[in-house]
Protein backbone atom coordinates (compact mmCIF):
# COMPACT_ATOMS: atom_id res chain seq x y z
CA UNK A 1 0.00 0.00 0.00
CA UNK A 2 1.25 3.43 -0.98
CA UNK A 3 0.22 6.91 -0.03
CA UNK A 4 0.56 9.82 -2.45
CA UNK A 5 0.68 13.35 -1.08
CA UNK A 6 -0.14 15.79 -3.85
CA UNK A 7 0.15 19.57 -4.00
CA UNK A 8 -1.72 21.46 -6.73
CA UNK A 9 -0.87 25.14 -7.10
CA UNK A 10 -1.77 27.91 -9.49
CA UNK A 11 0.96 28.40 -12.08
CA UNK A 12 3.42 31.13 -11.21
CA UNK A 13 2.28 33.28 -14.14
CA UNK A 14 -1.30 33.37 -12.88
CA UNK A 15 -2.47 35.98 -10.42
CA UNK A 16 -3.87 34.39 -7.27
CA UNK A 17 -6.48 36.83 -5.92
CA UNK A 18 -7.25 34.55 -2.98
CA UNK A 19 -3.59 34.50 -2.02
CA UNK A 20 -3.47 38.29 -2.33
CA UNK A 21 -6.47 38.70 -0.01
CA UNK A 22 -4.87 36.42 2.59
CA UNK A 23 -1.55 38.26 2.20
CA UNK A 24 -3.24 41.57 2.98
CA UNK A 25 -4.78 39.98 6.05
CA UNK A 26 -1.40 38.62 7.17
CA UNK A 27 0.13 42.08 6.73
CA UNK A 28 -2.68 43.65 8.72
CA UNK A 29 -1.57 41.37 11.59
CA UNK A 30 1.74 43.19 11.47
CA UNK A 31 3.86 40.62 9.60
CA UNK A 32 5.46 43.06 7.17
CA UNK A 33 8.12 40.49 6.27
CA UNK A 34 5.66 38.19 4.42
CA UNK A 35 6.36 38.95 0.78
CA UNK A 36 4.08 36.60 -1.13
CA UNK A 37 1.16 34.27 -0.43
CA UNK A 38 -0.11 31.60 -2.79
CA UNK A 39 -2.99 29.22 -2.10
CA UNK A 40 -3.23 25.70 -3.46
CA UNK A 41 -4.77 22.32 -2.79
CA UNK A 42 -3.46 19.31 -0.93
CA UNK A 43 -4.74 15.86 -1.90
CA UNK A 44 -3.92 12.44 -0.47
CA UNK A 45 -4.45 9.15 -2.27
CA UNK A 46 -4.13 5.59 -0.95
CA UNK A 47 -2.86 3.41 -3.76
CA UNK A 48 -2.77 -0.32 -4.14
CA UNK A 49 0.37 -0.81 -6.27
CA UNK A 50 3.05 -3.49 -6.45
CA UNK A 51 6.00 -1.08 -6.35
CA UNK A 52 6.82 2.59 -6.03
CA UNK A 53 7.37 3.07 -9.78
CA UNK A 54 3.84 1.89 -10.46
CA UNK A 55 2.43 4.03 -7.63
CA UNK A 56 4.18 7.11 -9.01
CA UNK A 57 2.96 6.38 -12.53
CA UNK A 58 -0.65 6.06 -11.33
CA UNK A 59 -0.36 9.27 -9.29
CA UNK A 60 1.08 11.19 -12.21
CA UNK A 61 -1.71 9.99 -14.52
CA UNK A 62 -4.45 10.93 -12.08
CA UNK A 63 -2.87 14.36 -11.56
CA UNK A 64 -2.58 15.14 -15.25
CA UNK A 65 -6.03 13.80 -16.16
CA UNK A 66 -8.14 15.10 -13.30
CA UNK A 67 -6.54 16.63 -10.21
CA UNK A 68 -4.76 19.50 -11.97
CA UNK A 69 -5.62 21.55 -15.04
CA UNK A 70 -2.37 22.21 -16.90
CA UNK A 71 -3.70 25.49 -18.34
CA UNK A 72 -3.66 27.07 -14.90
CA UNK A 73 -2.10 24.67 -12.40
CA UNK A 74 1.12 22.84 -11.59
CA UNK A 75 1.35 19.78 -9.40
CA UNK A 76 3.98 17.95 -7.42
CA UNK A 77 3.74 14.85 -5.29
CA UNK A 78 5.57 12.39 -3.14
CA UNK A 79 4.76 8.73 -2.86
CA UNK A 80 5.28 6.89 0.42
CA UNK A 81 5.19 3.17 1.06
CA UNK A 82 2.93 3.16 4.09
CA UNK A 83 4.22 -0.22 5.19
CA UNK A 84 7.84 0.81 5.07
CA UNK A 85 10.37 3.52 4.29
CA UNK A 86 9.78 6.64 2.20
CA UNK A 87 10.39 5.99 -1.51
CA UNK B 1 -39.34 25.30 -40.61
CA UNK B 2 -38.81 21.86 -39.10
CA UNK B 3 -38.18 21.56 -35.39
CA UNK B 4 -34.64 21.06 -34.12
CA UNK B 5 -33.91 18.40 -31.51
CA UNK B 6 -32.27 19.90 -28.44
CA UNK B 7 -30.78 17.98 -25.51
CA UNK B 8 -30.18 19.74 -22.20
CA UNK B 9 -27.67 17.82 -20.07
CA UNK B 10 -28.49 17.66 -16.36
CA UNK B 11 -25.76 17.09 -13.77
CA UNK B 12 -26.23 17.00 -10.00
CA UNK B 13 -26.07 20.71 -9.19
CA UNK B 14 -27.18 22.06 -12.58
CA UNK B 15 -29.56 24.97 -11.96
CA UNK B 16 -30.10 26.63 -15.35
CA UNK B 17 -31.28 23.44 -17.02
CA UNK B 18 -34.94 24.39 -16.66
CA UNK B 19 -34.33 27.93 -17.97
CA UNK B 20 -32.73 26.45 -21.09
CA UNK B 21 -35.52 23.87 -21.44
CA UNK B 22 -38.21 26.55 -21.04
CA UNK B 23 -36.61 28.79 -23.66
CA UNK B 24 -36.22 26.03 -26.21
CA UNK B 25 -39.41 24.07 -25.59
CA UNK B 26 -41.95 26.72 -24.64
CA UNK B 27 -40.67 29.98 -26.17
CA UNK B 28 -39.07 28.61 -29.33
CA UNK B 29 -41.29 25.53 -29.67
CA UNK B 30 -38.44 23.08 -30.41
CA UNK B 31 -38.23 19.36 -29.57
CA UNK B 32 -36.36 19.48 -26.27
CA UNK B 33 -35.39 16.77 -23.79
CA UNK B 34 -33.33 16.58 -20.65
CA UNK B 35 -30.36 14.18 -20.74
CA UNK B 36 -29.15 12.75 -17.41
CA UNK B 37 -25.42 12.76 -16.81
CA UNK B 38 -25.42 8.98 -16.40
CA UNK B 39 -26.94 8.41 -19.83
CA UNK B 40 -24.50 6.96 -22.32
CA UNK B 41 -26.00 8.38 -25.51
CA UNK B 42 -27.38 11.74 -26.59
CA UNK B 43 -29.56 9.99 -29.18
CA UNK B 44 -30.42 11.82 -32.39
CA UNK B 45 -30.16 15.37 -31.03
CA UNK B 46 -29.09 18.25 -33.28
CA UNK B 47 -27.89 20.51 -30.48
CA UNK B 48 -26.57 19.82 -26.97
CA UNK B 49 -26.83 22.44 -24.23
CA UNK B 50 -24.48 22.12 -21.25
CA UNK B 51 -26.30 24.40 -18.81
CA UNK B 52 -25.22 26.61 -15.97
CA UNK B 53 -25.12 25.70 -12.31
CA UNK B 54 -22.68 24.15 -9.89
CA UNK B 55 -22.23 20.64 -11.23
CA UNK B 56 -20.92 18.30 -8.53
CA UNK B 57 -20.75 21.27 -6.16
CA UNK B 58 -17.83 22.80 -8.10
CA UNK B 59 -15.66 20.34 -6.15
CA UNK B 60 -11.98 20.16 -7.16
CA UNK B 61 -12.39 22.73 -10.00
CA UNK B 62 -15.51 24.02 -11.74
CA UNK B 63 -16.47 21.47 -14.38
CA UNK B 64 -13.63 19.05 -13.62
CA UNK B 65 -15.84 16.23 -12.36
CA UNK B 66 -18.76 16.77 -14.76
CA UNK B 67 -16.31 16.53 -17.61
CA UNK B 68 -15.84 12.83 -16.83
CA UNK B 69 -19.57 12.08 -16.59
CA UNK B 70 -20.79 9.20 -18.69
CA UNK B 71 -22.76 11.40 -21.11
CA UNK B 72 -19.75 13.61 -21.83
CA UNK B 73 -18.03 10.85 -23.83
CA UNK B 74 -20.87 10.97 -26.32
CA UNK B 75 -21.05 14.79 -26.21
CA UNK B 76 -17.33 14.99 -27.07
CA UNK B 77 -17.76 12.45 -29.88
CA UNK B 78 -20.74 14.46 -31.19
CA UNK B 79 -18.80 17.75 -31.05
CA UNK B 80 -15.76 16.25 -32.76
CA UNK B 81 -18.05 15.13 -35.60
CA UNK B 82 -19.30 18.70 -36.04
CA UNK B 83 -22.35 18.52 -33.75
CA UNK B 84 -23.49 21.79 -32.17
CA UNK B 85 -22.67 22.15 -28.47
CA UNK B 86 -23.38 25.22 -26.35
CA UNK B 87 -21.80 25.50 -22.91
CA UNK B 88 -23.28 28.26 -20.81
CA UNK B 89 -21.64 29.45 -17.57
CA UNK B 90 -20.82 26.20 -15.73
CA UNK B 91 -21.31 24.60 -19.14
CA UNK B 92 -18.52 26.81 -20.52
CA UNK B 93 -16.27 25.60 -17.69
CA UNK B 94 -17.22 21.98 -18.47
CA UNK B 95 -16.52 22.21 -22.23
CA UNK B 96 -13.15 23.84 -21.48
CA UNK B 97 -12.28 21.06 -19.04
CA UNK B 98 -13.39 18.52 -21.66
CA UNK B 99 -10.94 20.02 -24.14
CA UNK B 100 -13.64 21.13 -26.59
CA UNK B 101 -12.55 24.75 -26.15
CA UNK B 102 -9.10 26.13 -25.27
CA UNK B 103 -8.30 27.92 -22.03
CA UNK B 104 -10.00 27.87 -18.66
CA UNK B 105 -12.11 29.98 -16.28
CA UNK B 106 -10.30 31.26 -13.20
CA UNK B 107 -11.78 32.67 -10.00
CA UNK B 108 -13.22 36.16 -10.53
CA UNK B 109 -10.43 38.69 -10.00
CA UNK B 110 -12.58 40.49 -7.40
CA UNK B 111 -13.15 37.17 -5.54
CA UNK B 112 -16.82 38.21 -5.51
CA UNK B 113 -19.70 36.34 -7.08
CA UNK B 114 -20.85 38.51 -10.02
CA UNK B 115 -24.63 38.69 -10.42
CA UNK B 116 -25.72 41.52 -12.73
CA UNK B 117 -26.58 42.46 -16.29
CA UNK B 118 -23.60 43.21 -18.53
CA UNK B 119 -23.19 44.82 -21.95
CA UNK B 120 -21.72 42.47 -24.51
CA UNK B 121 -20.24 43.34 -27.87
CA UNK B 122 -20.91 40.78 -30.56
CA UNK B 123 -17.43 40.34 -31.98
CA UNK B 124 -18.28 37.86 -34.72
CA UNK B 125 -21.71 37.75 -36.36
CA UNK B 126 -20.75 35.26 -39.03
CA UNK B 127 -21.31 32.27 -36.76
CA UNK B 128 -24.17 29.82 -36.39
CA UNK B 129 -24.73 31.33 -32.93
CA UNK B 130 -24.97 35.01 -33.89
CA UNK B 131 -26.21 35.23 -37.47
CA UNK B 132 -29.59 36.63 -36.36
CA UNK B 133 -27.87 39.80 -35.17
CA UNK B 134 -26.93 40.61 -38.78
CA UNK B 135 -30.39 40.17 -40.21
CA UNK B 136 -33.66 41.36 -38.80
CA UNK B 137 -32.27 42.17 -35.36
CA UNK B 138 -29.20 44.22 -36.38
CA UNK B 139 -27.46 44.63 -33.06
CA UNK B 140 -23.79 45.12 -32.22
CA UNK B 141 -24.31 45.14 -28.49
CA UNK B 142 -26.68 43.16 -26.27
CA UNK B 143 -27.35 43.00 -22.55
CA UNK B 144 -27.34 39.62 -20.78
CA UNK B 145 -27.20 38.53 -17.14
CA UNK B 146 -24.11 36.95 -15.60
CA UNK B 147 -24.07 34.95 -12.37
CA UNK B 148 -20.78 33.28 -11.53
CA UNK B 149 -17.80 33.15 -9.19
CA UNK B 150 -15.36 31.66 -11.68
CA UNK B 151 -15.72 33.42 -15.02
CA UNK B 152 -12.29 34.93 -15.47
CA UNK B 153 -11.34 33.55 -18.89
CA UNK B 154 -7.65 32.75 -19.24
CA UNK B 155 -5.45 31.21 -21.91
CA UNK B 156 -1.81 31.57 -22.95
CA UNK B 157 -0.64 34.21 -25.42
CA UNK B 158 -0.39 31.89 -28.42
CA UNK B 159 -3.93 30.62 -27.86
CA UNK B 160 -5.24 34.18 -27.52
CA UNK B 161 -3.64 35.15 -30.82
CA UNK B 162 -5.15 32.09 -32.47
CA UNK B 163 -8.60 32.93 -31.08
CA UNK B 164 -8.31 36.47 -32.47
CA UNK B 165 -6.88 35.44 -35.82
CA UNK B 166 -9.62 32.88 -36.43
CA UNK B 167 -12.52 35.06 -35.27
CA UNK B 168 -13.20 32.64 -32.41
CA UNK B 169 -13.95 35.37 -29.87
CA UNK B 170 -17.73 35.66 -30.22
CA UNK B 171 -18.59 37.95 -27.29
CA UNK B 172 -16.61 40.52 -25.33
CA UNK B 173 -17.70 42.50 -22.30
CA UNK B 174 -18.00 46.19 -23.05
CA UNK B 175 -14.94 48.06 -21.76
CA UNK B 176 -15.56 48.86 -18.09
CA UNK B 177 -18.26 46.19 -17.79
CA UNK B 178 -15.99 43.15 -17.38
CA UNK B 179 -17.41 41.46 -14.26
CA UNK B 180 -14.62 38.98 -13.61
CA UNK B 181 -11.26 40.19 -14.95
CA UNK B 182 -11.42 37.99 -18.06
CA UNK B 183 -8.47 38.25 -20.42
CA UNK B 184 -9.16 40.80 -23.18
CA UNK B 185 -12.76 41.15 -21.92
CA UNK B 186 -13.57 37.71 -23.35
CA UNK B 187 -17.11 36.57 -22.49
CA UNK B 188 -17.63 33.84 -25.06
CA UNK B 189 -15.57 31.86 -27.57
CA UNK B 190 -16.10 29.11 -30.10
CA UNK B 191 -13.85 26.37 -31.42
CA UNK B 192 -12.04 26.70 -34.73
CA UNK B 193 -14.68 24.72 -36.62
CA UNK B 194 -17.38 26.99 -35.20
CA UNK B 195 -19.67 24.26 -33.84
CA UNK B 196 -18.88 24.57 -30.11
CA UNK B 197 -19.69 27.76 -28.20
CA UNK B 198 -18.84 28.56 -24.59
CA UNK B 199 -20.05 31.71 -22.86
CA UNK B 200 -20.33 32.97 -19.29
CA UNK B 201 -23.46 35.17 -19.74
CA UNK B 202 -26.89 33.55 -19.74
CA UNK B 203 -28.91 33.92 -22.97
CA UNK B 204 -31.47 31.41 -21.67
CA UNK B 205 -32.30 33.78 -18.81
CA UNK B 206 -32.96 36.59 -21.25
CA UNK B 207 -35.29 35.12 -23.84
CA UNK B 208 -38.66 36.70 -23.05
CA UNK B 209 -39.59 40.19 -21.95
CA UNK B 210 -41.23 39.02 -18.72
CA UNK B 211 -37.70 38.35 -17.38
CA UNK B 212 -36.36 41.70 -18.55
CA UNK B 213 -35.47 41.25 -22.21
CA UNK B 214 -35.04 38.88 -25.10
CA UNK B 215 -31.60 39.72 -26.50
CA UNK B 216 -30.45 36.20 -25.65
CA UNK B 217 -33.21 34.45 -27.58
CA UNK B 218 -31.58 35.35 -30.92
CA UNK B 219 -28.59 33.16 -30.09
CA UNK B 220 -30.86 30.10 -29.97
CA UNK B 221 -32.82 31.35 -33.00
CA UNK B 222 -29.55 31.67 -34.95
CA UNK B 223 -28.73 28.03 -34.16
CA UNK B 224 -32.21 26.89 -35.20
CA UNK B 225 -31.93 28.87 -38.41
CA UNK B 226 -28.56 27.25 -39.18
CA UNK B 227 -30.21 23.81 -39.03
CA UNK B 228 -32.92 24.66 -41.56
Amino acid sequence: MYSAKIKVTLRKSILDPQGKAVEHSIQSLGYKNILDTRIGKYIELKINASNDTEAKKITDEVCSKLLANPVMEDYEFEVINVNGAKQ
Amino acid sequence: MSKAKFGVVVFPGSNCDHDAYNTLKHILNQDTEFLWHKDSSIGDKNVIIIPGGFSFGDYLRCGAIARFSNIMKDVVRFANNGGIVMGICNGFQIVCEAGLLPGTLLRNASLKFACKNVSLNIENKKTIFTSKYIGEVKKDQISLPVAHGDGNYFCDGDTLKELDDNGQVVFRYEDGDNPNGALDNIAGIMNKKGNVLGMMPHPERNSEDIVGGHDGRYIFESVIQSLN
